[in-house]
């Protein structure tokens, strides 16, 4: 499934521009807590979170993450959009809450990171 | 005969500075990317450099941190005048923190910094003493490339 049917399913908004969304992306680490992000090999994997700082961009840099969702509408700074797309790094923004989010990529296909 | 090092640079890590906290792990990411180290070498790196990183700036009060570049073997040392670590094996166990609220709001803060470090190096030492500051000494080999726990450990407190 590319990033492209995830924004339709999730009815999220696309924050950072001149992204590629046709990345092909088949697990999702969901986690506010970076450190536990970083402890598990999730490369190629998408961020789902509500961290909105630029660490959030970093981690998902510096562990070969392709893409972040923000969870409950959350939206972080200009700064953190502008640092995402200097690193190509997509950033979207959905209403629903972590969990229906897991819910829903997990029913049409998506795997965890183990 | 010494090995000559493909690449030597020490950066400054600056106190407190949350936003631009990392910045120095990325740039060693794109260094090792640019010299053509295996990408599972190089994300072992950027992680362990990372959480070292995000350790001085929280809790060292800044410091440096040396990256060695080696055909074999990434080296990187990072030194501080911090607070030093009372009990490094309490520091060791995943989970344990004494992260303030402040560090947790950035996402870090879980317990999970110095075993994260040691996961991805080879060998791996640190050297604290309380009110001198803390040293630690990472080695990362570039053969392999999957994440393991470090070969060797060791801690020797300053004497």
């Amino acid at each position: 499934m590319d990033l492209r049917e995830i924004q339709k399913i999730l009815h999220a908004e696309i924050l950072s521009e001149n992204v590629d969304l046709s990345m092909d992306v088949p697990r999702v680490i969901a986690s506010d807590l970076m450190s536990d992000v970083l402890a598990f090999s999730a490369s190629g994997a998408i961020l789902v979170t509500g961290l909105t700082n630029s660490q959030a961009v970093r981690t998902v840099e510096v562990a070969d993450l392709c893409a972040i969702i923000f969870v409950r509408g959350k939206r972080p700074s200009e700064e953190t959009v502008r640092l995402a797309e200097k690193r190509n790094i997509p950033l979207l923004t959905t209403k629903f809450p972590t969990f229906k989010v897991c819910g829903e990529l997990y029913s049409h296909g998506i795997i965890e990171v183990k | 005969m010494a090995v000559e090092a493909l690449f030597h640079k020490t950066f400054t890590i600056k106190g407190g500075d949350f936003g631009g906290a990392g910045e120095a792990s990325v740039e060693i990411k794109n260094i090792l990317k640019e010299i053509g180290f295996d990408p599972g070498v190089i994300r072992r790196v950027a992680i362990a450099s990372y959480e070292a990183e995000m350790n001085v700036v929280m809790y060292g009060g800044g410091g440096e941190m040396d990256l060695k570049v080696e055909p074999d073997e990434i080296t990187l040392v990072l030194e501080d005048q911090g607070p030093g670590i009372p009990d490094v094996d309490l520091a060791m166990q995943e989970g344990y923190s004494t992260a303030t609220d402040e560090m947790r709001e950035m996402g870090f803060g879980a317990g999970m910094g110095l075993p994260n470090i040691r996961k991805n190096s080879d060998d791996f030492n640190i050297i604290t003493e309380i009110n001198r500051g803390t040293r630690l000494e990472i080695v990362i080999k570039s053969h392999g490339s999957e994440s393991r726990h470090s070969r060797r450990f060791s801690f020797d407190p300053y004497r």
